[in-house]
Formats: structure tokens, sequence, C-alpha cells
């Protein structure tokens, strides 16, 4: 089937103006424009069912519905700053289509009346950002961005911004934070962006992948997006998969495509090794094992496995892999990467990786995976961003799966304090 | 001084915002690329230009991982060795840049040329092992790879002749 978001797999040289113009580029956006009223443009999102790709899965249309309708200064942010581990689609879209993404932010920006859009790159995709920024100047150069686009009243400004090497920036109030020179730190919302965002305007945040979902709607309407997919979780998703597997790399599937179909996609497990488990979204949600494999890629689709789509960052595992290390991996990288404002995450963090460290280098102790759980309860709950719930997912769920693992790491592990540390689990 | 040398950049990147503050990260890259690292007149200056306290660049620096607050070598090879990476060899890939450059990690090379960091994802991991130099991607590495990315940057350092960096190419679009 052709790609409907990684259509440079398609059609070559897409991020030219002109190519993309000669295969459907800019009509969504000229539909909106011309035919549309801003509320219509919200109402076919909104009926589309399209949800953010950035995580949360929030409802696209109606988030764009909270921007005050009388608002002057109105901000759209397009949220590129892709740190989550495992997590490398948006770099393809900005590097390879990046008009798709600029179409759909600009009819974001008419729906909600927006005068300036921000694209957010993480510091360490310059050279993505600059393909943007050529596509950006194309779209100037031909009445696509400026004043009045496509002859209209409307106008609107693109402005490419790089952070500079922090994870927590792409949480939006953590980027709205770094996008106005501070450090990236989040607030506790409310206020929500919508409501006051970037210089507390009303601001919509939304992700790379979610923009170039748009104009694609646009074109062939909210029917055409709902029959792909399931109910709750409708149209395409660009999945990333990386680890054990034969062909890393992205793939677009529609919705409801199970786990096992993707591994299969990226040509089943390396070396013919057998599966062991794998992180759905990233190193953020919980490891899932074989028993979920046959569950669909939705929002909704591992609930019965106490996990998330999330991004879909699907890195894979296979036998060889020790899932001590694996969780000791992921909690350095949220230690590194808590931004330290509330105490729960950089204290929580910091003890986590102390911890797993100990054990992996064979000094554990029979009390390490019950201070483990005593952290994560801890944390639960109070971290003021949700940074601070990701870190103890994998922690969690590999103790919760894998009591084995973390018992041989410790020498004469059969006492009762294991049997019990792991029976609360 | 950046705010001579990049006199035009700097007025453009200002232009992009309603207010100078957003302009911070901006002219820090330009600071770094220019100092090689965040000195203190390199974060004295940035704080002028945008009329800013020092000790506010000075945070910013520390909190962002991307500015070096020491000099460092003249390329930064930043490694990624997290998780999806690390299952594709990136330690083991780590160990054996160490060995050949013969520094530990976070080390930089006698001759000033190389310093080596371990990083977080860096939005690569289908090409693992990778790194980045100086912003720029060296993907689905090996040992001869390596070995053939690393004489080439001793070719480009001998030279004197160095091409743009992505931070000039981007800085000069916003002249425009
Ligand atoms: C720690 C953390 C990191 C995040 N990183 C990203 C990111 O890199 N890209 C992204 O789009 N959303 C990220 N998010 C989600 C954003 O906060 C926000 O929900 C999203 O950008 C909204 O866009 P969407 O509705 O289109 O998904 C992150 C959230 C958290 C808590
Ligand atoms: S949970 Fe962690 S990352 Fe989020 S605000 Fe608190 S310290 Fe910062
Ligand atoms: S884990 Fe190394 S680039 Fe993503």
């Amino acid at each position: 089937m052709a790609h409907i978001l990684l259509r440079h797999r398609d059609v070559e040289n897409i991020h030219k103006l002109d190519v993309y113009r000669a295969n459907g580029g800019y009509e969504g956006l000229k539909k909106a424009l011309t035919e549309m009223t801003p509320a219509e443009v919200i109402d076919v999102v909104r009926a589309s069912g399209l949800r953010g790709r950035g995580g949360a899965g929030f409802p696209t249309g109606i988030k764009w519905g909270f921007i005050p309708k009388d608002a002057e200064e109105v901000y759209i942010l397009i949220n590129t700053d892709e740190s989550e581990t495992g997590t490398f689609k948006d770099r393809e879209l900005s590097e390879k289509n990046p008009h798709q993404v600029i179409e759909g932010a600009i009819i974001a920006a008419y729906a909600v009346g927006a005068k300036r859009i921000y694209n957010y790159f993480r510091g360490e995709f310059m050279d993505a950002g600059y393909a943007m920024e050529e596509a950006v100047q194309e779209c100037y150069a031909n009445g696509l961005l400026g004043e009045n686009i496509l002859g209209t009243d409307f106008s609107c400004d693109f402005v490419c911004h790089y952070g500079a090497g922090a994870y927590i920036c792409g949480e939006e109030t953590a980027l709205i934070k770094s996008l106005e020179g501070e450090r990236g730190q989040p607030w506790s919302k409310p206020p929500f962006p919508a409501i006051e965002g970037l210089y507390s305007k009303p601001t919509v945040v939304n992700n790379t992948e979610t923009m170039a979902n748009v104009p694609q709607i646009l074109v062939n309407g909210a029917e055409w997006y709902t029959s792909m997919g399931t109910e709750k979780s409708t149209g395409p998703k660009i999945v990333c998969m990386s680890g054990h597997v034969e062909n890393p790399g992205n793939y677009e599937v529609i919705m409801g495509t199970t786990y096992r179909e993707l591994i299969e996609m990226a040509g089943g497990m390396r070396d013919g090794k057998a599966f062991k488990a794998l992180l759905p979204s990233g190193g953020s949600g919980p490891v899932i094992t074989a028993d979920a494999l046959d569950a669909p890629l939705t929002y909704e689709g591992l609930d019965a496995h106490n996990s998330v789509m999330g991004s879909a960052s699907v890195i894979v595992m296979d036998e060889t892999t020790d899932m001590v290390w694996a969780a000791q991996k992921m909690i350095h990288f949220f230690h590194h990467e808590s931004c330290g404002k509330c105490t729960p995450c950089r204290e929580g963090t910091f003890w986590m990786e102390k911890v797993l460290h100990r054990l992996m280098n064979g000094q554990g102790t029979e009390k390490d995976i019950e201070t483990l759980n005593s952290v994560a309860a801890q944390m639960k709950g109070r971290t003021l961003c949700a940074l601070g719930e990701f870190a103890i997912n994998p922690v969690l769920s590999t103790i919760r799966l894998f009591p084995e693992e973390y018992k041989a790491k410790v020498k004469n592990s059969q006492s009762e304090d294991w049997e019990k540390a792991l029976a609360t689990q | 001084m950046i705010a001579d040398k990049y006199a035009e950049e700097i007025e453009g990147i200002l232009a992009r915002f309603p207010h100078k503050k957003s302009a911070v990260l901006p002219l820090m890259h330009l600071a770094q690329r220019e100092y090689g690292y965040m000195s203190e007149d390199a974060m004295r200056e940035v704080a002028g230009i945008l009329d800013l306290d020092p000790t506010h660049v000075l945070s910013l620096a520390g909190f962002y991982s991307l500015f070096h607050e020491e000099p460092t070598g003249k390329y930064v090879l930043e490694i990624c060795n997290d998780l999806a990476c690390a299952l594709r060899g990136a330690d083991e890939f780590v160990e054996m840049v160490c060995r050949k450059l013969d520094i530990p990690l976070g080390g930089t090379t006698e001759d000033g040329l190389f310093t080596v960091k371990g990083v977080m994802c860096l939005g690569a991991c289908d090409r693992a092992p990778m790194l980045q130099y100086n912003l720029k991607f060296a993907e689905h590495l090996d040992e001869e790879k390596f070995d053939n990315l690393i004489a080439y940057l001793r070719e480009e350092a001998a030279s004197g002749e160095e091409p743009p960096s992505v931070v000039e190419k981007i800085a000069a679009y916003a002249k425009k």
C-alpha cells in the first residue's frame, strides 16, 4: 500500500515543493483557506478521530477547539524534540517529507487563528532542521507562507528553532519554557497551553507526525480517515522498530496491526534468536512479553497488558538480553534527563540508578528489590510531570515479569525477604 | 566577537521572536561554534547582546547537554550508548573507540582533536552503532568506518579548511 505519511518512499524528491505540489501537496491547505471556515476545519479534524502522535494520544481536533475564539495572539508549536530512546520518526518526516508537516501546521494555524508557527527541533537535529528550513524558504518564495497565503487574507510565519540537548523539552510546557529562553522545566498544569502557552498566549502544541496527518484529512475527508484503524485509534501510524530485529527502521502501518506483525515486517528476530520482550513506547512504557504480541497497535491495545502504545517506538529484545541490564540502561536515561525541578523524580531516579548499578555489579543485597519498589511507590503520582512516571515503568515491569533475573543478581537469593519483596509486585 | 562576525545573522535571529530572550539558545549555539565551548567570555557576550544577566546564560549552559562548559577536543564524538543502540553493539563500539584513541570515556586525545562522550538516544537507533561529531551524524559504524572517519577528520583538521558547520548554515537562513 502507498504510504500516507512516509510518502518520500513512494515519490522521489517529494521534499521539493514542485514535486510535492505535483502530487497533491498543498491541496488540503487550499481547500481549507478557500472553501472552509476555521470552525469547519476543526470539525473535520475532530471527526477524523486523529489523536496526538507524540505519546499521550489527545484528540487533535478537540485540542484545537480549546483555543479561545477571540484570542488575538495565538501560536502553533510543532514538537520535533524527539528524544525518547528508540524514536526516530519525526526526524525522517522532517528530512524527507517536510512540506507535509508544514502544510499540516499552516492548516492548524488557520483553524485556530495563529499567525506564527514555531517548529522546535532538538539541537541534535540541525541536519533535519536544515532540510525543513529549505522547504520553508520555498514556501515563502511561492506564496505559501508569509503575507496573503495563496492569495487569501490569511497570513502566517514559520520559524525553525533548535534546543540544545534535553529530553524534558519534549514535554509541552518545558518546550514552551525553553522557547522562551528559560531552562526547559515543566510547570504544573493548569494553566494548559491552550489558554496560557508561549509568552502566556494560547498555544497549540502538536507532534510532527500529528501535523503530517492533517493535509490528507482535509482533502479526502474524515470518513476516509476513520475507515482506517479501529474506532478509537484511526489512521496510519509510523512505528520505529529497533533492537534485535533483522531490519530496524520506520514502518508505516494502519492502526490495529499487531506487534507480532510488526516484528515480521522488520524482518523477524535477528539471527533467528527467540523473542523475549519488547518496550512498546521507548523507555517510558512498561515492558511486554510474548503473551502480548497479538495485541493490536492502538491507543488502547495494550491496556490488558498494563502497557501503552505511546509514541510507538518498539525496542525489541531477544533471549540473550539481561533484563536487569536493560532496566539499568533506562533508569540511567531518566536519571540523566530528570530536570531536577521536583524532589521525588530527582532523588528517585538517582536512587533507582544507584541500586540497579549495584545489582549489575554483583554487589546487590537482598534488600535491593524492596528498595526499588519503595522508591517507585514514593514517586508514583507525586511528580510534577510524566517523566517521573515514565521512569518507574521499565523498572517495575521488569521486576514483575522477570523476577528470577533480579534474584539471580544476588547471591543467596532464596531468602524470605526476596520472596516477600517479589510477592508485593 | 560573534556580534561582529555574525551581525546580520543575529539581527535575523532576533527578528524571529517577539521577545529577544527567546534567541538565547540560537546565540549560544553560535557562540559555542565560535569559541569551541561556553567560556565565560562567550556567555558574557551572549548575555550582553540580549540584555540578560550572565548567570542566566550560565544556568542554561549547565542545563542543556549540548553546551560544553570546559574546552573540548576540536571534534566531540558523541556516541549513543543508550538502550536501543546498546542492543546493537554500542557498548562494545564505545570500548573500541576508547581503545583506539587511547582515552577513557569523557577524555580528550593529546593532540586536542577528539573528545569522546557517551550520550543518550540521538534518534538514529536503527543505524547503530552511531555517533554525532559536531552535530553531524555518522551511522551504521564499524571499526573500518570509524577508522576512515578519524582519518578524514584528521585530514580536515590538518588542512585548516573546514566546511561551514550546520550551526552557521542555519544561522545564515535567518538572514533572509
Ligand atoms: C518527558 C516527556 C517527553 C516528551 N517528549 C515528546 C517529544 O519528544 N515529542 C512529542 O511530540 N511529544 C513529547 N511529549 C508529549 C508532549 O508533552 C505533548 O503531549 C505532545 O507534544 C502533544 O502533541 P500531540 O497531541 O500531537 O501528540 C513528551 C512528554 C513528556 C512528559
Ligand atoms: S517529574 Fe522529573 S522531569 Fe518532570 S518536572 Fe519533576 S523533576 Fe522535572
Ligand atoms: S538509542 Fe541510540 S540513537 Fe536511539
